[in-house]
């Protein structure tokens, strides 16, 4: 296999203003995307999913900080990398679409200006050529009239069209890695339909990997190829979509798999998780998920159980992940 | 943007109470204060009967509704009366030093502006920070020190030890006013910093918080750039109404400020026309500032249309 697009090692985030002691909210986290891959990160909120995005496209908000990691984009280390220069990578090598398109829009700026501001800056495009590449993507992007919609301020359009919007100005300048945070939370469930459609299509045509942050395991079943599980700042199961999903090792993947409905078993009962997520700033030692465990065992509360290959390619941070496995057939 | 503007026409008609409004108060108001015109104009020797007769002359002693309506109806003429002291129609004095008091407080607001937008940016950047620490700092001396004593302090600054400005007048050329009021423009520009700081600060710390400004930096934007593009105009919005607001009472502030730098403006007309009980002066000064401010408040609306492609003031004034 040939190099990463993208390689995430050992990432530590945590929140360093107001006390020496940072908290930590993602730890040790790592995972690969290659190119044309479609990587989906899982996880409730307050998992740190959306961080670990963020810290990707160096975005992330004021006080929080990458504290220990590396994440190489194509052989390159960006962690440490001046700002100016990183913040040249986004755009026509990284992108990212928001998970609110209506706070995500500049409100004062029309939609084609803000879709061409990339081109400009990047393409070397004059004016007339940027608005005429804007209009094109919302084209692309299935923008009825995108000649007279491209005049329009943000709040003159719907959810839908707004996020089609996203979609353009992050793919003008036709980066590698697209990253999507929760791009369809916002949206209702037909649009959002819609929407993962048309972000698969572009991704295919560009060849652009796509990182894809959500909270909902269909979205991951429909578009992502591989994925990743995280709670409470860790990845605690990974690989690909069919093996996870189909043979899940960690008890956590197991539970948000019994707690959504399955609409190809619409009688199976949900089962919810018991508890809650352990806060970021107490967390226990140990597995963050033994405190709701049903699968737990002694060794579980003491140290953060390593991921163990437990078969080609997937991954699970559970030293029950065979017996858990076991538990699943014979259910 | 011009069917947006259409609410303009409207709040003309609107502000023409408050104009009526203005003209009665600022007539009562030099009725109301004690004192005789015409024993001011003619001295303390005057005698009886030239006073009554000055008071017969000038209609001071006919019903004081009539009185007003004279006023009006003088007043829809473009006619304010004749100045007691300067012997010369009220308007044409108040239309001399109309220019002045404008430039200086066109030049200040400039100079405002020129100076808040870097220092609240660079507040903004990194709140709570050194340089934030150092221009709220400046925001809170700026608010206490009183504007005669800044412009004195300049006037030996910059004036008399370095002579690199005038301390006084007003010059004949354009270039020359530039240069002449520099000094009583940056005055006043000092006293409307720390509001216009204060303001623009807090919006642009909660602009850059935005997610729009996340989106604006996924798109490669950074520094000045981000700023100019993404920041400025939306922190600008809430600042204009400050500003608005504030263009009132500079009026008031440029009172000082003129006798400081002995310009020909408003303020010294008020003065001297105060001190000298000249009322139909004084009325016109009054008259004129108040109209300022109710126009001004009409431009920070057309101002807060342009910036903010959500407002529309045009639609909510038909429902």
């Amino acid at each position: 296999m040939t190099d990463p697009l993208l390689s995430v090692r050992s990432l530590s985030i945590g929140v360093t203003r107001g006390s020496t002691d940072p908290t930590l909210i993602v730890e040790d986290v790592s995972f690969d995307i290659s190119k044309g891959e479609r990587f989906g990160i899982v996880g409730e909120s307050g998992s740190g999913k959306s961080l670990t995005l963020r810290a990707i496209g160096d975005l992330l908000p004021r006080g929080v900080e990458v504290l220990a990691g590396s994440i190489r984009y194509n052989g390159t280390e960006l962690v440490g990398m001046p700002r100016s220069s990183r913040r040249k990578l986004m755009g026509p090598e990284i992108a990212m679409i928001f998970q609110e398109p209506m706070t995500a829009l500049n409100p004062v700026v029309r939609v084609g200006e803000q879709i061409a501001e990339g081109p400009r800056r990047y393409l070397g495009m004059t004016r007339a050529e940027s608005m005429a590449r804007a209009i094109e993507m919302m084209a692309k992007t299935g923008i009825p009239d995108p000649v007279r919609r491209a005049r329009a301020y943000p709040h003159e359009l719907s959810g839908g069209l707004r996020q089609r919007i996203m979609i353009a100005m992050a793919l003008s300048c036709d980066p590698r890695l697209l990253l999507c945070d929760e791009p369809t939370t916002a949206l209702d469930v037909t649009v959002q339909h819609q929407v993962l459609r048309l972000l698969e299509d572009l991704c295919d045509d560009s060849g652009a990997a796509l990182a894809f942050v959500t909270h909902d395991l269909a979205v991951v079943n429909q578009t992502c190829t591989d994925l990743a599980v995280m709670y409470s700042g860790h990845i605690v199961e990974s690989g690909t979509v069919r093996e996870v999903l189909s043979d899940p090792r960690h008890p956590y993947t197991q539970g948000l798999l019994d707690s959504a409905p399955d609409f190809d078993r619409p009688e199976r009962p949900l089962i919810p998780i018991p508890g809650f997520p352990p806060n970021v700033a107490s967390r226990p030692s140990g597995c963050p998920f033994a405190p709701r465990c049903p699968f737990v065992v002694e060794a579980c509360r003491t140290a953060m159980p390593p991921m163990v290959t437990v078969a080609p390619g997937h991954g699970a941070a559970c030293i029950e992940a065979d017996r858990i496995s076991r538990e699943l057939v014979a259910r | 943007m011009i069917d947006r503007l259409k609410f303009i026409p409207a709040r003309l008609v609107q502000s023409l109470p408050v104009a009526l409004g203005v003209t009665l108060i600022v007539f009562l108001m030099a009725h109301l204060l004690p004192g005789n015109a015409a024993l001011a104009l003619l001295g303390e020797r005057a005698t009886d009967a030239s006073v009554a007769a000055l008071t017969e002359q000038l209609g001071l002693n006919r019903p004081i509704w009539e009185q007003y309506f004279i006023f009006l109806t003088r007043l829809l003429q473009g006619d304010l009366g004749q100045s007691l002291t300067y012997q010369l129609p009220v308007t044409d004095l108040v239309f001399q030093a109309i220019p002045v008091t404008m430039s200086v407080l066109g030049y200040a607001l400039t100079l405002a502006l020129l100076i808040s937008i870097p220092l609240a940016a660079l507040a903004a950047f990194r709140p709570g920070g050194a340089r934030d620490l150092g221009v709220r700092t400046y925001t809170l001396l700026g608010q206490g020190m009183p504007q005669f004593w800044v412009g004195i302090m300049l006037i030996l600054l910059l004036g008399v030890n370095l002579r690199i400005f005038p301390v006084g007048g007003y010059g004949t050329t354009m270039v020359d006013h530039l240069y002449f009021l520099f000094l009583p423009s940056l005055t006043l520009a000092i006293a409307m910093c720390p509001t216009i700081i204060r303001s623009l600060r807090s919006s642009m710390i909660d602009v850059l918080g935005s997610d729009y400004v996340g989106t604006a930096k996924s798109k490669g934007a950074y520094g000045v750039a981000l700023l100019r593009d993404h920041v400025l105009r939306n922190a600008a919005i809430p600042t204009v109404s400050v500003i608005g607001v504030n263009l009132g009472y500079l009026v008031g502030g440029s009172l000082v400020i003129e006798q400081v730098f002995a310009l020909p403006g408003l303020g010294s007309l008020m003065i001297n026309a105060i001190f000298a009980r000249d009322f139909p002066t004084i009325q016109g000064v009054t008259l004129f500032v108040a109209l300022f401010v109710v126009v001004v408040g009409i431009l920070t609306d057309v101002v807060y249309t342009m910036l903010d492609p959500r407002v529309d003031f045009a639609s909510k004034d038909q429902t």
